[in-house]
């Protein structure tokens, strides 16, 4: 999504304007506009006609649910304007998904933003084995989340004795933490957040190294003559500012998939108030109480938000300059 | 788990192939491989370099390493208190015993899920290459405001959008079959973007040749455009697949049947159940991330153009 941003500005305005001019080559055929028009609905008309059907109606069903009451029934007849959300923005269940995802977000984008960097940045300053180390970083990234899932919680932090946590713990005398199940402090959070940095990391590692091959070698070069000290001041003043657009797009992508939590928070911690993050709320409401008109206005809420989050990012950050 | 660092020689499979790595620091420092001799201080950065890749390195097999030394030990050695590096015996015999035991049904598993990763995968070529060269390359005048109303998907995850999607497979009747897990999914937005940029760019002078010679825009993006796109089509199958086999929300709101429960589903469901042998879940997850870790280990310098050129997954 990030590079919708990054490219749109420079991209689409003056390219479409430059395939508009193809109009001459295709006339030139005899072909009239009437072709043209029946060729592209050849070509776009089944894909618009699914994103009909499978995101716009969607997305109109949920607007107008999302303002009705609609338990166990999917045409709803009592309207009941705001109610929903009036409700769910109420102090309970669906605040506290919110602040669960502030509190996954608070850990989850920095540390994998700065660890996916210092990996890129150590690999590309390496001669030997480079390729070994980027595949046992990224090899992770083809794990789906149920399967690391399944690893951290019934091997890693299974809160009994045989879990490797609670065995390496043991090695300095310390006794079993119950990983999952303590609250203060809130010691899920390193299971939840090490199984996401595991499967992730690796992805946006990727990502910064392809912006660090992209830095001309001569800004380096200058920068010696300048007498800047190889290590953290070239690494401050020359990689960091030109590694700006790949950092904008990272955070963004951070930002979006942290939203989108579900797969490890519904198989480490199931519908646990512990940490619940709004799909998982979500999902019980919608299909566990069959309660469509309040799932239907936490989507729209969290739609909302995504939106907000990645305009004001784009704003702040400026995608266009973004665009390479 | 940094604590696993402390004991880096004897830990995790792959620590002998990070050996060599060590011993080239040295190497690195003879003068006669490099046009300049390493400084003191560089030798040292590379050996600190090393030091925290190999920390990490460690790290990261450790969960690869778990589930096969899980997956191959018998359940009283899984949760012995006594934890050991290795089982005392590997019990290859857990691989039939997953295979044919009904509970788990690993092999319907696979099945489902390789059907709905191929046909999502297929599905979305299609669809999103055809829209995007239409976006891109036919002169229609009203692609543009199109082109728009298809960039607004783009800001509306799907996963926000499961519960309308539910109703409308609901209203289809769809729940539990085949062609609900995988319908809604063949019509992406992101997908057809990334074709339209791709298409924006590909050498206009190849088709119009085509054109010229009489192909019409049909024949022209079959017969020319298509074969030219060979490797960027490659890198579009192979994320659309990865992101597919890892798919578990979408599969399990509709897939409510163990029959139609994809290797992720099935996975997730019999990790809650208390009468599952560990050994069988665990080697069962191995079954399940063996395709793709397959597909990254050879098709790994393919797959990081490809990440790094269009960027993203989902």
């Amino acid at each position: 999504m990030a590079a919708v941003n990054a490219v749109e500005p420079s991209g689409s305005r003056g390219r479409v304007g430059g395939s508009a001019g193809t109009i001459g080559p295709a006339g030139r055929k005899g072909r009239g506009l009437r072709g043209v028009t029946g060729a592209f609905w050849l070509f776009v008309g089944p894909f618009l006609l699914g994103l009909l059907i499978f995101v716009y109606i969607p997305i109109i069903w949920s607007v107008v649910l999302s303002f009705s009451q609609a338990q166990n029934t999917v045409t709803p007849s009592t309207w009941v304007g705001l109610a929903n959300y009036i409700d769910l923005l109420k102090p309970g269940p669906f605040l506290d998904s919110l602040i669960d995802f502030c509190i996954f977000a608070i850990f989850i984008v920095p540390l994998t933003f700065v660890l996916s960097l210092l990996l890129a940045v150590l690999l590309n300053r390496i001669r030997i084995a480079r390729a070994f180390f980027r595949s046992v970083f990224f090899i992770p990234t083809a794990c789906s989340y149920v399967v690391a899932s399944m690893i951290w919680k019934l091997s890693i932090f299974n809160g009994v004795r045989f879990g490797l946590a609670n065995t390496v713990l043991s090695w300095f005398g310390i006794d079993n933490v119950a990983w999952l199940a303590t609250p203060s402090p809130p010691l899920y959070w390193v299971a939840i957040v090490t199984a996401r940095l595991w499967l992730q990391v690796g992805f946006y590692m990727i990502l910064f190294i392809a912006g660090l091959q992209r830095i001309s070698p001569q800004l380096y070069e200058a920068a010696e003559v300048d007498g800047a000290k190889p290590g953290w001041q070239v690494f401050r003043y020359i990689t960091f500012p030109q590694l700006r657009a790949t950092s904008v797009a990272v955070l963004l992508l951070l930002f979006i998939a942290a939203f989108q939590a579900f797969d490890e928070f519904f198989n480490l911690m199931g519908n646990s108030s512990l940490a619940r993050p709004p799909l998982v709320y979500l999902y019980y409401t919608a299909l566990g109480n069959q309660d469509f008109g309040r799932g239907s206005a936490g989507a729209v809420i969290l739609a909302l938000l995504i939106m907000i989050v990645s305009l004001a990012q784009g704003k702040l950050f400026g995608f266009g300059k973004a665009a390479e | 788990m940094s604590i696993e660092s402390t004991s880096p020689g004897t830990s995790a499979p792959g620590t002998s192939t990070v050996q060599p790595p060590r011993g080239t620091v040295v190497a690195d420092g003879k003068p006669a491989r490099r046009h300049r001799p390493l400084t003191g201080a560089q030798i040292a950065g590379q050996f600190v370099r090393y030091l925290i890749l190999i920390i990490a390195a460690v790290l990261f097999l450790v969960p690869f390493y778990l589930i096969l030394r899980n997956g191959l030990a018998s359940d009283p050695e899984i949760t012995s208190p006594r934890w050991t590096l290795f089982p005392e015996q590997l019990h290859w015999e857990n691989f039939g015993e997953l295979f044919s035991d009904k509970a788990v049904n690993i092999l319907g598993g696979l099945r489902v899920s390789a059907i709905v990763a191929v046909l999502q995968t297929i599905g979305q070529l299609l669809f999103s290459s055809m829209a995007g060269y239409g976006l891109a390359r036919i002169p229609y005048k009203h692609a543009n405001k199109i082109f728009y109303a298809t960039l607004v998907t783009l800001m509306i995850p799907a996963a926000v959008t499961f519960i309308p999607t539910f109703l409308i497979v609901s209203q289809l009747r769809w729940v539990n079959t085949l062609q609900g897990i995988i319908v809604p999914t063949l019509f992406s937005g992101f997908t057809t973007f990334l074709f339209r940029q791709y298409f924006l760019n590909f050498p206009k002078e190849l088709e119009e040749a085509a054109r010229v010679d009489g192909l019409g825009w049909f024949g022209a993006f079959i017969r020319v455009v298509v074969p030219n796109s060979l490797a960027f089509f490659s890198a579009i199958a192979v994320i659309t697949f990865i992101n597919s086999w890892n798919a578990f929300l979408w599969p399990l709101v509709i897939g409510q049947d163990s029959s139609m429960w994809t290797v992720q589903v099935a996975l997730s469901t019999l990790m809650t159940a208390q009468t599952i042998n560990l050994h069988e879940l665990f080697l069962a997850a191995a079954v399940a991330i063996a395709p793709l870790v397959l597909v990254f280990l050879f098709l790994q310098r393919y797959l990081v153009q490809g990440v790094a050129e269009t960027g993203l997954k989902g």
